[in-house]
């Protein structure tokens, strides 16, 4: 860990007026640990935890707003959130471990950094931390790298399991930043590496996310977050699904869907939605809405398990979400 | 209060729980001398060149620092002479840190910075610059094969593999035959405790190190030798230790770089590895082995040929008693193996909880599952059928075996009787539902062992001894020889273990520990016993009763008093009033326990091992490729139970981490540059408590007069050998799919 300085504004305003190099602060679970790894090295550390952003309240469009200080466990475990957004719940309650939840804020989960083993490793060249010096991880030891969205310059997975939900809830994201506000939706908060991997998402200098918008929307139990991964528990995913149906008489009605572990960032391909759209659901409907999402994925040296896998971990959870039962994250039988 | 006097054989709780739940226990990277030094450890990032140029103005620079140590400019060691040799290590040529400009790992040392905080150390170890000169070199194990070797000196415990009849024609003409070959990826201990050492630079020029270590007199062996000190200007302590696994066996790189930062700049001195530096030391070998079984249609074995090799470095033959389990477990008239070890550019792997046949047991006993389905015989009784009484390979007889009870015991407990012979016919929903077994096999050592047992004014016994307590509940078994074999409450002993100067005793390791420090402590509470009573009846002045009990010997020691044996309780004497009598301020012996002590019989003899059955069942989610253990029996003979509490922990402990063989565990190397890369814990998975079940540890009842003085064998790593077999064995019940590599994850 290098030399910084730290501060903790009690206004959003000087918050965001922040000099170049700064890093937020706010649970640390992710900033603390890439910087004592040598990763992240920002000359200045603005702690956010004097803001007031950790409501979780209702909005006068049905919706609910989660403050991006709330924490994870906080926002699992809270009323409106386990009614009305069970996906949600589930899939915060998929991710990290209790005591790093307790910890852990929404605003910064969005911003958590990919897990590839050699963007921690300063040892290593990574265009995602050190702009140009090459990728280390294709060719490499890249079982847990993406397939989806992945580019020459990059093919880490963004890690988050909650953005999956977020993602595939549409929810939209708010913004303060040095030149005021502004509206995001989560589908287009992250970036495709492309030839810049290193900006992870479509935040300015300056910018805070100050809330996560969930619209008004209901599944009743047609939903599910299964989450695929190398243990039962506390391990990232290698595929994970996210997705809500509104069921008429047998028939798909609305289908959202995304999925994690697998793309560059949280995996949405509104095609297969709509395919999905209108029908009964069955499994070579399912079958057609795993190919389109997977349509173009490339896996590289040690990845193939994950394109194996990722059809029969979408067909899963989309007969977990038409027939109303939705994955347990404590009971770890998959029905 | 009430005092307790504890019997060997009884549940008793860890008598050190206290002290290492409440912060009291001290550790390694724990105490705080005046004016210490923080040393942070700068690794190489190439496999192999020289180092060209090393620029350090800015990490200088960085306010606190000391000095940075690189092999340009740290003090002399005899380590450095060719001619030196470490008494724990290998064949071979040892690493010497900070040596020379060469570079022969990933990882290795290139300097250490020395600050007066933490946080100046690493800072500057991240400014530091070093120029390198790229040498190629090869990481890849399947490239390392075609370079296998037989070291030309052994390891001095490797046992050569022995062949018996004619294993190649036999399995030529054996008609059924299984043929594959077996794969564990390289796993690293990861003990909680990262490895750290405390150098405290005393005014008189010598130093107490504490460490992390499992061998306190070894490391103090290797300083005084290193640094050319006398044994008596190096005092090592290691009073608790946070789990090593082995990892502690041979003293690491910290070690000596604390001690020559604290010579070079005599000062204390303090390093502490972090996480992912605990992936550039030892790790365990990954290892392939071929194994061919031929057998009669009757499921009779007619032929075993093993072929394993294991990774070593370039610099030293870290070798492994791998491929010998099953010549020496199963009868079989025609058998073979050979054994090699392969040189990457890596550092040099080493012992890790049951070394080689954590991996040649599991390894082997999925291959005897393959041959038990393929004779169609139910995996138990196809074991039975092949059974030996004898230790087969060297053609020895066995202090005790008590495998076939631990077979029936485990089969009847976990319900075995009732499986389904055919794979993939159990089912529960979208689970597949398999039930697997294997036999595990270990080594029952004893080494010679000393130990002092005091009696203090104040009628306390003290009992020390320089084995550590590697977590393993050493304090509290030893408390429980004392105080039944003293005949004193346990809250009246202190125990004192993890100092170098403390009488003799091996390096704990191989599970010997509770036969021997046992032993040991047997040994000198009988003697201090004897010499107490002698003291007190030439004392003169001592009460009828005792004098007739003395010279009759009805005279005993019961709960901290000496007391005619059934006589009433108001004739008593206690301790401390014993003491006084005899005008002493306390009385001292010291004791040591060797081979041959009460009948124990010599190794060349008769062969000694710990046996067990372990029996596993598991739900498989064959389309998502997620595997949930949801049963494990675990039936052990193992001698004598010293404490049946502090065992079935260690045994459960094991089954964990087999349970991380089987199915988590794996070091990724990238042979590109040399190095793990998934170096910490988010990505290097140990099994989380979702992933194991209830265990249930059962022990067979073994009586050993042979083996060791206590009868005891130790159970410290048979729980590893056979769990990950019996796991890999039940997928196959479950799925009808053989894996022959482990650990076998999602999607594989
Ligand atoms: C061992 C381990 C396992 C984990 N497993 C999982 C898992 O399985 N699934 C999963 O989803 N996550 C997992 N996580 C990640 C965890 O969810 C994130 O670390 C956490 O959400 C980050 O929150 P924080 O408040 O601690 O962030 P911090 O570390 O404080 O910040 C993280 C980043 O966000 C930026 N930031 C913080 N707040 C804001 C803001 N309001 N606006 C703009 N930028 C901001 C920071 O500058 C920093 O770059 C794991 C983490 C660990 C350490
Ligand atoms: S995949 Fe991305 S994060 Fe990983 S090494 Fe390549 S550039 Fe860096």
């Amino acid at each position: 860990m290098r030399q910084f300085s730290y501060s903790r504004p009690d206004t959003l305003d000087t918050a965001c007026h922040t000099p170049d190099h700064t890093r937020f602060l706010a649970g640390g679970t992710n900033l603390i640990d890439l910087m004592k790894s040598d990763v992240e090295r920002p000359e200045h550390v603005v702690d956010l935890s004097a803001l007031s952003m950790s409501q979780i309240e209702e909005r006068p469009d049905g919706g609910l707003r989660l403050g991006a200080l709330a924490t994870n466990a906080d926002t699992a475990a809270h009323p409106l959130v386990t009614e009305r957004y069970p996906l949600l719940a589930s899939a915060i309650l998929a991710g990290a471990s209790p005591q790093i939840r307790n910890r852990a804020t929404n605003g910064a989960n969005l911003n958590q950094r990919t897990r590839c083993h050699y963007f921690y490793d300063p040892d290593m060249a990574c265009n995602k931390r050190s702009p140009g010096t090459g990728c280390s991880a294709k060719g490499g030891r890249n079982r847990i790298m993406a397939i989806l969205g992945t580019s020459d310059a990059c093919i880490a997975t963004f890690p988050s399991d909650m953005c999956v939900a977020l993602a595939a809830l549409n929810a939209t994201v708010n913004l303060t930043g040095p030149e005021g506000e502004r509206t995001v939706p989560m589908r287009d908060y992250h970036r495709l590496p492309e030839d810049t991997p290193w900006q992870d998402n479509i935040l300015r200098a300056g910018e805070i996310v100050t809330s996560i918008d969930l619209p008004s929307i209901s599944f009743g139990p047609h939903h599910t977050y299964l989450k695929i991964r190398d243990r039962l528990s506390f391990a990232f995913a290698i595929v994970s699904v996210a997705t809500g149906l509104q069921m008429e008489n047998n028939t798909i009605r609305k289908a959202c869907i995304a999925m994690g572990g697998v793309g560059t960032k949280p995996w949405c391909v509104p095609e297969a939605e709509a395919l999905l759209e209108g029908k009964a659901p069955s499994p070579s409907l399912f079958r057609d809405a795993a190919e389109c999402l997977l349509q173009g994925a490339v896996t590289d040296r040690d990845n193939a398990a994950k394109l194996k896998l990722a059809p029969r971990v979408i067909i899963r959870a989309l007969s977990q979400a038409s027939a109303g039962t939705p994955q347990s994250q404590t009971q770890k039988t998959i029905f | 209060m009430t005092l307790h006097s504890a019997k060997i054989g009884q549940p008793v709780s860890r008598i050190d729980g206290l002290a290492k739940v409440t912060g009291q226990a001290r550790y390694a990277a724990e105490p705080h001398p005046a004016g210490m030094l923080y040393g942070f450890i700068v690794n190489s990032p190439i496999a192999r060149g020289r180092i060209e140029a090393i620029r350090d103005e800015a990490a200088r620079a960085v306010p606190g620092v000391v000095e940075i140590m690189t092999h340009l400019n740290r003090p002399h060691s005899a380590l450095f002479e060719k001619s030196y040799m470490d008494g724990l290590s290998v064949p071979g040529s040892p690493y010497r840190p900070l040596h020379d400009a060469e570079i022969s790992f990933n990882g290795q040392p290139v300097a250490v910075v020395l600050a007066e905080t933490f946080e100046a150390a690493r800072e500057a170890a991240m400014l530091l610059e070093v120029d390198y000169e790229r040498w190629p070199h090869n990481a890849d194990f399947e490239a390392s094969l075609h370079q296998k070797y037989m070291p030309g000196k052994t390891r001095s415990n490797y046992v050569p593999p022995k062949s018996r009849g004619n294993a190649a024609e036999a399995y030529a003409l054996s008609p059924i035959k299984v043929e594959g070959r077996y794969h564990l990826a390289p796993e690293h201990h990861n003990p909680m405790e990262m490895h750290a050492t405390t150098v405290l630079a005393e005014d008189d020029g010598s130093f107490t190190v504490w460490d992390k270590t499992q061998g306190p007199q070894a490391v103090q062996a290797y300083l005084t030798s290193a640094l050319s000190l006398s044994k008596d200007q190096i005092r090592v302590r290691n009073p608790y230790v946070g789990g090593a696994f082995g990892s502690g066996l041979r003293a690491q790189h910290n070690v000596f770089l604390a001690a020559l930062g604290a010579k070079m700049l005599k000062r204390s001195v303090r390093i502490t590895l972090t996480r992912p530096q605990m992936f550039t030391h030892v790790f365990r070998p990954e290892a392939v082995m071929d194994i061919a079984l031929g057998a009669q249609p009757d499921g009779t074995l007619q032929s075993m040929i093993v072929d394993g090799v294991t990774d070593t470095s370039r610099f030293e033959h870290n070798m492994e008693n791998l491929v010998i389990w099953g010549l020496i477990n199963y009868k079989c008239p025609n058998a073979t193996a050979d054994y090699k070890v392969a040189p990457r550019d890596t550092y040099t792997s080493s012992d890790m909880r049951a070394p080689g046949a954590a991996t040649g047991v599991n390894l082997f006993e999925m291959a005897i599952d393959e041959m038990a389905y393929a004779c169609n015989m139910d995996p138990l009784a196809f074991r039975l059928h092949n059974y030996s009484d004898i230790d087969a390979m060297h053609d020895m007889p066995l202090t005790s075996k008590a495998l076939k009870e631990a077979m029936h015991e485990g089969a009847e407990r976990f319900g075995w009787y009732n499986r389904p012979m055919a794979p993939k016919t159990m089912r529960d929903g979208k689970e597949l539902i398999g039930w697997g077994m294997a036999t595990g096999i270990w080594d029952a050592m004893f080494s010679p062992t000393s130990a002092r047992a005091t009696l203090t004014a104040d009628g306390r016994l003290h009992i020390a001894t320089a084995a550590s307590d590697i977590g393993t509940g050493t304090y509290t078994i030893l408390a429980q020889t004392a105080s039944e074999t003293f005949g004193i409450p346990i809250e009246m002993i202190d125990i004192e273990l993890g100092d170098s100067t403390l009488p003799e005793c091996p390096t704990e390791g191989g599970s010997w520990t509770a036969a021997s420090a046992g032993a040991a402590v047997w040994l000198a509470c009988q003697s201090l016993r004897e010499k107490l009573f002698k003291a007190v009846g030439k004392s003169g002045n001592i009460s009828a009763w005792l004098t007739e009990g003395l010279s009759n010997k009805t005279t005993v020691l019961k709960d901290g008093f000496l007391q005619d044996k059934g006589a009433d309780e108001n004739l008593r004497l206690s301790l401390s009033e014993a003491l006084s009598l005899t005008g002493q301020e306390k009385l001292e012996v010291e004791e040591t326990a060797k081979p041959g002590l009460r009948g124990t019989i010599s190794q060349m003899r008769k062969a000694r091992f710990t046996h067990s059955a372990v029996f596993c069942e598991v739900r498989v989610d064959e389309e998502l490729g997620i595997v949930r253990v949801t049963r494990l029996v675990n039936a052990v003979a193992a001698g004598r139970i010293m404490n049946p509490k502090t065992a079935a922990s260690q045994v459960r402990g094991a089954m964990v981490m087999a349970t991380g063989m089987a199915l988590h565990e794996e070091s990724l190397m990238d042979e590109r540059v040399g190095r793990f890369m998934n170096h910490n814990f988010a990505e290097y998975h140990i099994p989380a408590h979702a992933d194991i079940p209830d265990m249930e540890v059962l022990f067979v009842e073994e009586k050993d007069r042979e083996v060791s003085p206590l009868g005891v064998k130790g159970v410290g790593e048979i729980g590893m050998c056979g769990t990950a077999a019996a796991i890999a064995n039940a997928i196959f019940h479950a799925t009808g799919q053989r894996h022959r590599s482990l650990p076998i994850t999602p999607g594989s």
